[in-house]
């Protein structure tokens, strides 16, 4: 897989704590067989239900459609461990979302499909959004290397885990990887649990 | 890469908590980054979270590793009535056949739908045998950490994630931080072990346990029995804990006993030495404590959309504005829209529309024995589930469901006019046909009232299986201890 070192694009906000699994991609939409075709349904009820008093979603904002970085408050991601809220967004063009804190399985899954989850402060949460709100056409560049988003003046420290930004820039996520290191150390681990050898 | 290799295990010198001398007989290799890469022990499949993970392995030619330590159940998509006519739904039914394809293909063992012991994947666990102390145990679903009452390190994983742990049988993972949440005191009599994380999440919040691994102690939770224990585990997750933890004691031992994999004759008394050793040192060192005088909590139940949104049965729908923040006041007015509720409604005063007594949170049979009690007592003064409510009772599993009918619960269920069904997840998350529908209010011993998750529109209030009886015979939410 490709390593992933830096993310730039326009931005979309997503404002309110704890949004969880549920609400980025309803259960009734994890009956699939693969993950194709899960943007169509990213948000769902919660975009239809604003629809329905003739308001709009983020989601739904025609100028946003190309955004790739998504702006959040905090625990976002919180819930259900479903993969498919992180494969949801980033098959809809989101490539990294940055906010105040994360679901530690969301963010977990996010990284496994090479979509980053960058924690920043309170005030720099609300700068950007602010920023990013007062012009759709703004850019914002994420930079794995050395922890930052930028967007002309503006520069804003983000913060993830060292293990977690290695292996987005070492693209050392898959399986492969790991087989192909530690492979014989699988082995020895196995060999000394008392659970796998018959408690002897 | 940047890699050591694991260095060689001093002496202990530092005292370790349950969490540290299970993750440390697990690690494989500790990188420089501080994650690691931990040994599973035990792998728990579904239907939902599983289909795209044997794909990845078919696309590279990989096997599974270990079937020897993995299972597999269908729980999510099975119907819970007329079983033998199969599954209704097109998708549903694609998505089980394509476990099953994939258990024979790739040799997994696998309880199928007609299998007494098929049911929902951390109920059969433990019923098994195949929760254990002092393992490390996945699953692609975030309730795993159910099984953390065994003292087993229990969590939930993402698609990605199964196909990495089928493939090798390893995950990397950062090492979680340290939590104790201490609750001592007795519990009052009709107060449970699901009031008790209720109380706990509303206390600590849903990103309370963000990155850390809680291990719940004290007397409260030394006196609950193993399923009581599961209650409390398994909504770790909603106070943000991927995992929670309580030390395995003579209460655990004697649940597991037996169990049809649990070890028998010298090396259960082996993996006794070894389990006895699990707990806590004295003078482990906590991240985080919290402890939280439990003396006289109410029967809880919730009235938002996040599991935080807890009050007591003999209180009242809140008031945005006596929210703590500007942020909890834009969340509680969004909730009481969601949940079309007025502030100052007593809490007793909320007719409700459906009751689902069930879910991995609370789908065991002292769950199911609770609701029978409320139900006799109801049936010896002339009462029965009220005209314009729905009650659902769904076991957690095959075994559950057996149980429950040897002790004739299922009688004491219908005549109260309970609805008696089959094992599964059913309308926790609704995904099979058990679902609200928009605008109906339903008391749930499940684990999570977000919006939508018991179908498009539903209203959720988390109860436990005994309040939920009480609300099912009431009409609307009432004290279970008036039902005693």
């Amino acid at each position: 897989m490709a390593h992933r070192s830096r993310i730039s694009g326009t931005a979309l906000v997503l404002r309110g704590n704890d949004i969880d699994t549920d609400r980025i991609i309803p259960a009734r939409f994890l009956k699939g067989v693969s993950f194709a075709g899960l943007e169509a349904h990213v948000f769902a009820d919660e975009r239809s239900a604003l629809r329905a008093r003739s308001r709009m979603h983020p989601f739904d904002d025609a100028q946003r459609r190309g955004a790739r970085i998504l702006v959040v408050n905090k625990n976002f991601g919180c819930g259900s461990s479903r993969e498919h809220a992180p494969q949801a967004l980033q098959r809809w063009g989101i490539a990294a979302v940055v906010g105040e804190s994360f679901g530690d399985i969301f963010a977990g899954n996010s990284v496994a499909i090479g979509m980053p989850c960058l924690r920043v402060s309170e005030r720099d949460a609300a700068l950007l959004q602010e920023a990013v709100e007062a012009d759709g056409a703004r850019t914002f560049a994420v930079d794995l290397e050395e922890k930052t988003i930028r967007s002309g003046n503006l520069v804003v420290p983000v913060d993830l885990s060292d293990g977690a930004r290695a292996q987005l820039l070492e693209g050392t996520w898959d399986a492969t990887a790991v087989l192909l290191a530690a492979g014989p150390q699988i082995e020895k681990t196995a060999a000394r649990l008392p659970y796998l050898n018959g408690w002897a | 890469m940047a890699r050591k290799p694991a260095p060689v295990p001093a002496e202990p010198v530092k005292p370790r908590t349950l969490f540290d001398k299970i993750w440390d007989a697990h690690v494989v290799e500790r990188r420089d980054d501080g994650s690691c890469l931990i040994y599973i022990d035990r792998h728990l499949v579904h239907e939902v979270t599983s289909p795209q993970a044997f794909e990845g392995l078919r696309a590279n030619g990989r096997r599974v590793r270990r079937p020897d330590l993995t299972i597999a159940v269908a729980d999510h998509n099975v119907p819970t009535s007329n079983r033998a006519a199969g599954i209704d739904d097109e998708e549903s039914r694609i998505q089980v056949e394509t476990l099953e394809a994939n258990v024979r293909e790739f040799g997994v063992p696998y309880f199928a739908m007609d299998d007494v012991r098929q049911g929902i994947v951390h109920i059969i666990g433990p019923e098994q045998g195949l929760t254990l102390p002092g393992t490390t145990i996945v699953c692609g679903d975030s309730h795993t950490s159910t099984h953390g009452a065994f003292g087993a390190l229990a969590f939930g994983i993402g698609t990605s994630e199964v196909e990495h742990v089928l493939a090798t049988q390893t995950l990397i993972q950062q090492p979680a931080k340290n939590m104790r949440v201490t609750i001592d005191g007795d519990l009052p009599p009709g107060v449970t072990a699901k009031d008790l994380i209720l109380a706990i999440i509303g206390n600590i919040g849903t990103a309370g346990g963000t990155g850390h691994v809680i291990e719940y102690a004290g007397r409260a939770i030394r006196n609950l029995s193993m399923e009581g224990r599961m209650t409390v585990c398994n909504m770790s997750i909603e106070a943000g804990a991927r995992a929670g933890l309580i030390a395995p004691d003579e209460t655990t031992f004697r649940y597991l006993e037996g169990r049809p994999h649990a070890p028998k004759g010298g090396a259960w008394q082996v993996a006794l030495g070894l389990w006895r050793r699990l707990p806590s040192d004295k003078d482990a060192v906590y991240d985080r404590e919290i402890v939280i005088p439990v003396a006289d909590i109410p029967p809880q139940l919730t009235w938002g959309t996040s599991p935080q949104d807890v009050v007591p049965i003999t209180g009242v729908v809140p008031n945005p504005d006596d929210a703590p923040d500007e942020d909890r006041r834009s969340a509680w007015k969004r909730s009481l829209d969601y949940m079309g509720l007025q502030p100052g409604t007593r809490m007793t005063d909320v007719r409700i529309d459906k009751a689902f007594i069930g879910s991995c949170t609370n789908g065991r049979i002292e769950d199911l024995r609770e609701v029978a009690a409320i139900a006799r007592a109801a049936v010896a003064r002339g009462r029965k589930v009220a005209d314009h409510v729905h009650a659902m009772i769904v076991p957690g599993s095959g075994l559950v469901k057996e149980e429950a009918e040897r002790e004739g619960l299922d009688k004491v269920f219908i005549e109260a006019g309970f609805d008696w069904r089959e094992p599964g997840c059913s309308m926790c998350l609704a995904m099979n046909a058990d679902k609200l529908k928009p605008g109906e209010r339903c008391a749930s011993t499940s684990n999570r009232n977000f919006e939508g998750r018991q179908g498009r529109g539903g209203r959720t209030h988390l109860v436990s299986p005994g309040m939920a009886a009480a609300a099912a015979i009431a009409g609307t939410f009432a004290d279970v201890r008036d039902f005693r």
